[in-house]
């Protein structure tokens, strides 16, 4: 089965290449551009797993990775992290709010895929 | 019994024993004879009876005569000695014995005037010796507080109840400037001799640091000082540094704390600074890191060789924005945040002109070159090393000099927006960029000074930047030296400094001793309380009918001292006309009150400026009347302890018809001056009061409780005004 991607970045910069990425690795993407649409995404589209940008308006990255870890039926999602907050306090604490891996901008996009396979139980 | 009873006994005795022995023998012999004997004897001797009295009489008198000038000798010389002896131990040490009588007293009064004379140096000596170590302490302490009023940093010293014992001027101008008084009290009803540190810091927070010190002394820490950092009420951030104050007392190997120094540092611009750093470290970092996130990720999607057309111009497009959106953002940072990228090297401000200066005296004493000034801009700040720049000046001077035969040199100072210019110009030849480059490069050596510094280090310690520069037109040249420019700092400082004409009073050791009483004030002695003396002048005589304060002076007194420095001195808007009679007496016009503020702004800092304090006054009735008329108004009281300097003349000169303060200035020798104005009237009733105090304990009056008694006992005090 094709596994659903959810982008939730508010740089469009970003997001063109990831979409790009993703589409290209065969995984079915939906975007979200700020922290409400990406939680209201989640919910409606139930993505297999989130690239969660920390900085977003109206919701930043931890509380949506908080409501969703609050949520039973999104329990489970995969969510990697990827933010240019890059201490290690701020590591730890998207660890804490429920996330399942966290990638500190910038990064590799050979990386961010294995990871992405990994976290979905994907031969690379 | 007495000297003289005993004389008149011994010579009694003496008289007695004689006739009784004459007596005693003619009994005796008579005794012995044979009846005839005694019939033959008997008229012979019958008609001599009175001859034999006689010769009795005679035995006795010379027995007494004999026996007097024995007693005089024995007994009234060595009383008389005893006497003298006394006078000498007693009142007078300068006193010698006159060697009279046997020789046995000579000597005995000879020996006692040796003695009375090494007893005499004795004291001297240890009279020198207190004067000289209380000249001594005396000079420390004026040493102290002059090492104090030079220091940069501010220092309050207090004792444990947070009374302040000393303060320096970085200290008071500080205050001056967390004030949020009008300009009366310039800070002084915050900072003041006597006064509690505590209307600055929390209590609790002055407690906290004192018992982490304790605990530190207790661990016996090497360094038992502590550090807080507090806001103002007026937002301003200060670091404190907390180090104790202690003292030995006898008997105990450790010493105990008796007070506490406070170091106080404005650390608000620095703050200001560093949170600025921050923002700008931040915006490097995380605002890099998104930007170069979408530089890489679209980078590596170019790789991918079955891109379209349509989607790799969309990554190229990426690239472009986001390289260009890196750039602005890295001009910017560096532009806002300039300041704070400066290397972190210490540098002092300083006025341009008075760089310049040094640099002048230093050219012409170090290296006997003639110097002189072009264009120097007099408002310009640098923030300089300026022992380090000055010797890169002058060595660069000396090169010139020995290499270039420059006979002269001048000196440029313009300002270009945050930098300043400083140029050092001469005329002829300029040298090849290679001789300024080693100039450059070589550490520093001229006239006999030497340094392992390089101008480039120099230059580089400003952050600055050097060339040389010619004018080829003028055919000269010079070496322009790029350095920070500072903010101008305020000029407060040198005017402060110089308002004083004699050093003030900013310290008080001896209130080291004073705790915090806890029985009344009425029980503790004048001598030892803090007073506020103050006057008003008025628009007229009857608050209760409209008249206004339009003036407050008051002056400080603190362990018996008058702090002149410590005054608050206000003029104060009536809200209402000004008549013109009233102008008479005080000088004040109707337009010296405008602009001046209203009662409800001056009474609250005149009220803080004598908290903690006894009010004193002359005619202080009249005076409190007016400051209690406007308790309801303003909600402010003034509750403590008033003395009157008026009823205290009354009590000390009863029978003197005058009270009025130019009356008693004369009979108390206090010179007026500047009469009439609040202050000098504040401060002549001040001195007045001063004087009043050993004369009120004279009379046994010398508790605050037992003055006001006095004083409410006076005739005068019974008329209500």
């Amino acid at each position: 089965m094709t596994k659903k991607i959810l982008i939730a970045d508010d740089e469009q910069n970003i997001v063109i290449s990831l979409e790009f990425l993703m589409k290209r690795e065969g995984f079915i993407v939906c975007i979200a551009n700020d922290g409400q649409e990406a939680l209201d995404l989640v919910r409606s589209e139930s993505p297999d797993l989130v690239l969660l940008d920390v900085m977003m308006p109206r919701k930043n990255g931890y509380e949506v990775c908080q409501e969703i870890r609050a949520e039973p039926a999104l329990q489970g999602t995969r969510i990697l992290m990827l933010t240019a907050k890059g201490r290690e306090t701020e590591v730890t604490k998207g660890m804490a709010m429920g996330a399942d891996a966290y990638m500190t901008k910038p990064f590799s996009t050979r990386e961010l895929v294995s990871k992405v396979k990994f976290l979905l139980d994907i031969p690379a | 019994m007495s000297l003289k009873s005993r004389q008149a006994l011994a010579i009694l005795s003496a008289c007695v024993l004689v006739v009784g022995v004459l007596a005693a023998a003619g009994i005796t012999v008579w005794r012995d004879f044979s009846p005839y004997e005694r019939e033959v004897l008997e008229p012979i001797l019958n008609p001599r009876l009175g001859l034999l009295i006689m010769i009795g009489l005679v035995g006795a008198g010379a027995a007494a005569v004999m026996m007097k000038s024995f007693v005089q000798e024995n007994l009234a010389a060595p009383a008389m000695l005893a006497d003298e002896l006394g006078l000498i131990v007693g009142t007078d040490p300068a006193r010698r014995l006159k060697p009279t009588g046997s020789p046995e007293l000579q000597r005995i009064a000879e020996s006692v005037n040796l003695l009375a004379d090494q007893r005499r140096s004795l004291q001297e000596d240890v009279e020198v010796r207190v004067r000289e170590a209380r000249l001594s302490v005396e000079e420390e302490r004026n040493r102290l507080a002059a090492l104090m009023s030079e220091l940069n940093q501010s220092v309050v010293v207090c004792n444990l109840d947070g009374r302040i014992l000393l303060y320096n001027n970085r200290a008071r101008l500080q205050f001056k400037a967390l004030s949020d008084a009008p300009t009366a009290a310039g800070g002084g009803e915050i900072i003041g001799l006597g006064r509690s540190i505590y209307m600055v810091f929390e209590r609790n927070l002055i407690v906290h640091a004192l018992e982490s010190i304790q605990e530190r002394i207790r661990r016996q820490s090497a360094q038992p000082v502590a550090n807080f950092v507090t806001t103002t009420r007026a937002g301003q951030l200060l670091r404190v540094q907390m180090a104790p104050v202690l003292s030995a007392v006898e008997g105990e190997t450790e010493s105990t704390v008796s007070g506490f120094v406070l170091m106080l540092d404005n650390i608000t611009r620095n703050f200001e600074a560093e949170t600025k750093r921050d923002q700008m470290l931040h915006s490097l970092t995380e605002g890099s890191r998104s930007s170069l996130a979408n530089l890489r990720a679209a980078a590596e999607m170019l790789e991918y060789p079955d891109l379209d057309t349509e989607l790799k111009d969309r990554f190229l497009k990426v690239i472009r924005d986001e390289v260009q959106g890196m750039s602005s953002r890295l001009d910017e940072t560096a532009n806002t945040f300039a300041d704070s990228l400066k290397t972190r090297w210490p540098l002092d401000e300083m006025l341009g002109a008075d760089l310049v200066a040094a640099a002048q005296r230093r050219v012409e004493k170090k290296l006997g070159l003639p110097t002189k000034l072009e264009d120097v801009d007099p408002d310009v700040w640098v923030k300089v090393d300026s022992f380090s720049l000055l010797q890169a000046i002058s060595y660069l001077a000396s090169r010139l000099s020995d290499e270039f035969e420059v006979r002269e040199v001048r000196f440029r100072l313009t300002s270009a927006g945050r930098l300043v210019h400083l140029d050092l110009i001469w005329s002829g030849q300029a040298m090849s960029t290679e001789t300024v480059m080693s100039w450059e490069l070589e550490p520093m050596a001229f006239a006999g000074e030497s340094s392992p510094l390089t101008v480039r280090d120099v230059i580089a310690r400003h952050d600055g930047e050097m060339w040389l520069q010619r004018e080829k037109t003028q055919h000269r040249a010079f070496f322009r030296l790029l350095l920070p420019s500072a903010t101008p700092q305020d000029q407060v400082d040198a005017s402060a400094y110089l308002k004083q004409d004699s050093r003030p009073e900013y310290y008080d050791f001896d209130l080291f001793k004073q705790t915090e009483a806890s029985h009344e004030l009425d029980d503790r002695p004048l001598a030892e309380l803090a007073f506020t003396v103050f006057d008003t002048e008025t628009t007229g005589l009857n608050p209760s009918e409209g008249d206004e304060i339009i003036q407050i002076g008051a002056t400080r007194i603190v362990n018996g001292k008058l702090l002149k420095s410590e005054s608050f001195d206000q003029l104060v808007d009536p809200l209402r006309e000004l008549p013109e009679s009233s102008t008479k007496i005080h000088g004040i016009t109707p337009e010296m009150l405008l602009g001046q503020p209203p009662m409800s702004k001056v009474l609250p800092a005149f009220h803080a400026f004598a908290e903690d304090t006894v009010l004193v006054a002359h005619n202080a009735a009249f005076d409190m009347r007016f400051l209690q008329l406007k308790e309801e108004g303003t909600g402010i009281r003034f509750a403590q302890p008033v003395l009157d300097t008026l009823l205290l003349s009354a009590v000390i000169h009863p029978s003197q018809e005058s009270h009025r303060l130019e009356a008693i200035c004369e009979r108390m020798g206090v010179n007026i001056m500047g009469r009439h104005t609040a202050i000098g009237d504040a401060i002549v009733t001040g001195e007045v009061f001063l004087r009043m105090i050993p004369l009120l304990a004279e009379m046994g009056i010398r508790t605050l409780g037992e003055a006001r008694r006095a004083s409410e006992k006076t005739y005068y005090a019974r008329v209500k005004y």
